[in-house]
């Protein structure tokens, strides 16, 4: 009720963003009711065009478009999600651990990071997918780790400025332990700065996936993902046919909705009237 | 009084209100205040915060802050109006005709250009004059201000001078192009005493020099008594009382302005000193990490149980470090601090819970000091539940209990978050979290600092008052000696990281004086318009002398 007493007066851009996550998760949700076809049912022959029987056509082997864009909105988000909240419980805890302790242990901690860092994100995964193999759990877990360099940084720095306050001198001097200081007093003041990076680490997560999709080492066939689908259908292309683009453009659409949302919660955070 | 009475006012401003947009709604945060300056005069603008002085220091410039706006009125400076000037005529007059002096300069001087350049930029965009001649005007005001090497100050970055240094050269920048009128903006109030002199004396010799009106702005009357002509007293946006300065110190008419008087007479009869020590300092000498100059020389004395001890001293003297010292966040070189006849461990995460409950501290900052996203329950009750494991209803009750106690109504400002409470009210919060952990050592780092005289009147009576009841002892560290006087029992001076003067309150205000305490108490602004000409002119004579005993 709150929430959406907030939304009536969030800016028309953040009403529309909120709608098409809305949109999103009730298709990611309701994949299997909504979608005609099954996920990897070859059902025609291929590169058949829209309407008729399928409604955005056929693929490169003849299954179903639309069913395949709405169970790759369920891979892609899905396995985007999972990956951005382990990068940030992972790398936010550890940023804040190093903000409070300082010292030896903010060092070890900022050097290590530092090294993952200095490597190029996209050719880092393409390393280590190749060696540990392109299964969904260590795709999910190498990105995690990869992102969380960036989360460790944004949560330690802002964490910084919050730890000289007085409140968390009083909260040490009181004797209370890391957790509590880490869970009660730092996390609600560096909250707004990481739930909208969070917003935005997303968005990266997702065009990494399909990314590494579209060179063949993300989700593997025959589960449906968006990135893959682009791929696999670019040759259409070339015959004046927009269907490739229409993954593209779920990609696109997403990003500009959540990237429309982060704004609006930055903007109330930071609590600037206009 | 000037002579200057008759003459056409240089500044008058008529039925003037400000509005400011409070949650999408414009109210009223100037109720039509009327305002006139005669060429030559200084105005003494003083009144608590929120009193809208400021607000009418720039509206004097034409100008309001971002969300307010002048709605009403007229603002008239040698006959233009300036509340229907165009954006672009104000700037040519700003700098120029009308400067205005910050509260704190450090905040204001840009930190990236020497202060030289900042000086010469007015005086050259307004084609006053050039660089080069305003650059030896500039060190012709650096000496008249009394600055030290005039010649090369100016070509240092604002961070490599003092406080009280840079607001003279603030002060010397304001006059770059001979104004008109300047407007100061609590220009001390960050200020020690001891420095707030330096800048009072150069502000009057200027003003006298240039023969320049002024509006000075102030909470502090024994300040404005020394600097105005006139005072004029606000509330709430409304004028109290307006009389030249002589009348009104001596014969304050409204109510409100009497309140302001009485603050300033409070004292108590100290207690005589009882032997019974809560805590022991014992020759602490303590330098910050990566620095090898010792803040702390040598730092001994002890705090009687049941009453309170004062550390007073300039800013940078040490005790702030002191009090980090005692609460075991500053690991000291040598010396021990003895608590109830134990030795504490110089690290806090060493000292048992039993030692960090009975050693509480209240800072300065409420604001920083009362984590913003905790309601008031939490932040009372959890020492209640962290060192007594008082939780459920019971917490509950007691922090209750300790709202009242401090004043506050528990129905209102139970589940309240700080951001939700004013200046004074925090503070009585961060008391009630010292009182939660019964602690029997409260250390008071400058509680009183960042609130007006009316509240910290307050806040020091509640502190007196919970001494009584909970026989507590206060370690209180201040820089202001009014609040020594009104809560101590016995006072420690601090100068340069060293204890130079440790005695009873009745007999450290009472002669023989340590030469250092002398200069202190001396430089303590008195309700006494002609008080900074005598000290100014007493001081002096006592150079003359020590020089001419050289020869």
């Amino acid at each position: 009720m709150k929430f959406l007493s907030l939304l009536k007066q969030a800016p028309l851009s953040a009403q529309f963003g909120v709608l098409v996550i809305t949109l999103y998760l009730i298709v990611v949700i309701f994949a299997p009711v909504l979608a005609p076809y099954g996920e990897r049912e070859v059902l025609d022959s291929e590169y058949l065009p829209w309407g008729g029987e399928y409604l955005l056509g056929t693929d490169n082997l003849g299954r179903d478009m639309l069913s395949r864009l709405i169970y790759g909105a369920r891979n892609t988000v899905g396995i985007a999600l999972v990956t951005t909240i382990i990068a940030f419980v992972g790398g936010g805890l550890l940023g804040l651990v190093a903000a409070i302790m300082g010292g030896w242990v903010d060092q070890l901690l900022s050097r290590a990071i530092d090294v993952v860092m200095a490597i190029p994100a996209l050719i880092f995964a393409l390393l280590i997918l190749t060696i540990v193999g392109t299964s969904t759990t260590s795709l999910i877990f190498v990105i995690a780790v990869l992102d969380s360099t960036r989360v460790f940084r944004l949560a330690r720095s802002v964490a910084q400025t919050v730890v000289v306050m007085d409140y968390v001198e009083a909260a040490k001097a009181r004797g209370e332990g890391l957790w509590w200081i880490i869970r009660k007093e730092v996390l609600p003041n560096v909250s707004a700065p990481l739930i909208a990076e969070f917003g935005l680490r997303f968005c990266f997560v997702f065009l990494f996936i399909s990314a590494l999709s579209f060179l063949g080492l993300g989700i593997q066939p025959p589960s449906a993902d968006w990135g893959s689908m682009v791929r696999d259908n670019a040759t259409l292309i070339t015959f004046g046919d927009v269907t490739p683009l229409i993954p593209a453009a779920a990609i696109a659409l997403l990003t500009v909705a959540i990237n429309f949302v982060v704004d609006w919660a930055l903007h109330r955070s930071s609590g600037l009237k206009d | 009084m000037k002579d200057s009475v008759t003459a056409e006012n240089l500044l008058s401003m008529r039925g003037v209100k400000i509005s400011a947009e409070i949650d999408g709604n414009w109210q009223d945060i100037v109720h039509g205040v009327d305002i006139d300056l005669k060429p030559g005069e200084v105005l003494g603008l003083i009144g608590e915060s929120g009193a809208g002085k400021s607000t009418l220091g720039l509206a004097a410039m034409g100008y309001s802050r971002s969300g307010c706006k002048i709605s009403e009125g007229a603002i008239t400076f040698k006959g233009q109006r300036l509340d229907q000037m165009s954006e672009k005529q104000l700037q040519r007059l700003r700098g120029s005709k009308i400067a205005y002096v910050a509260q704190s300069a450090a905040a204001s001087f840009n930190p990236a250009h020497k202060l030289i350049d900042q000086y010469c930029e007015t005086p050259v965009q307004h084609n006053i004059a050039s660089r080069e001649h305003s650059e030896l005007e500039a060190i012709a005001l650096y000496r008249q201000l009394q600055l030290p090497n005039p010649e090369s100050i100016g070509f240092r970055y604002p961070h490599q001078i003092s406080g009280g240094q840079l607001q003279r050269a603030m002060t010397a920048m304001a006059m770059a192009c001979k104004p008109d009128l300047i407007i100061f903006d609590e220009p001390t109030t960050a200020l020690d005493v001891t420095t707030q002199i330096e800048v009072l004396s150069a502000i009057k010799e200027i003003v006298s020099t240039y023969n320049t009106a002024a509006i000075y702005i102030t909470h502090d009357l024994a300040v404005v008594a020394q600097m105005a002509d006139r005072i004029q007293v606000l509330k709430q946006g409304n004028t109290m009382e307006i009389a030249s300065t002589e009348k009104m110190l001596s014969d304050p008419q409204h109510d409100y302005t009497k309140t302001l008087w009485a603050v300033r007479e409070m004292s108590r009869t100290a207690k005589v000193l009882s032997d019974d020590y809560v805590v022991e300092v014992k020759n602490i000498t303590a330098t910050y990490p990566g620095n090898d100059l010792p803040v702390l020389k040598d730092v001994s004395f002890k705090v009687p149980r049941g009453q309170t001890t004062a550390v007073v001293g300039e800013s940078g003297s040490g005790k702030s470090t002191t009090a980090r010292v005692i609460m075991g966040l500053l690991q000291a070189q040598q010396g021990s601090v003895i608590f109830n006849q134990k030795t504490l461990h110089k690290n806090y995460r060493k000292r048992s819970k039993t030692e960090l409950r009975n050693i509480q501290m209240i800072y300065q900052m409420a604001d920083t000091a009362l984590n913003p996203k905790q309601p008031i329950y939490e932040i009372i009750g959890r020492p209640l539940a962290f060192y007594q494991g008082i939780k459920g209803e019971e917490n509950k009750r007691r922090v209750r209990e300790l709202l009242t106690l401090i004043d506050l109504d528990p129905d209102i400002y139970y589940s309240r978050l700080p951001g939700e409470l004013s200046g004074g009210q925090k503070q009585r919060v961060s008391i009630a979290r010292a009182l939660a952990a019964e602690a029997e050592l409260i250390i008071c780092d400058e509680v009183t600092s960042a609130l007006d005289q009316v509240v910290a009147e307050g806040i020091l009576k509640l502190l007196d008052r919970l001494q009584q009841e909970y026989n507590l002892s206060y370690l209180f560290i201040t820089h202001d000696l009014a609040t020594v006087r009104a809560i101590a029992d016995q006072v420690i001076v601090m100068y340069q990281g060293k204890v130079v003067d440790q005695a009873p309150t009745e007999a450290l205000f009472k002669p023989p004086y340590h030469p250092y305490t002398e200069k202190l108490l001396s430089s303590v602004p008195q309700m006494d318009s002609h008080w900074l000409d005598n000290l100014l002119l007493a001081r002096a004579n006592k150079e003359n002398e020590k020089a001419n005993e050289h020869n």
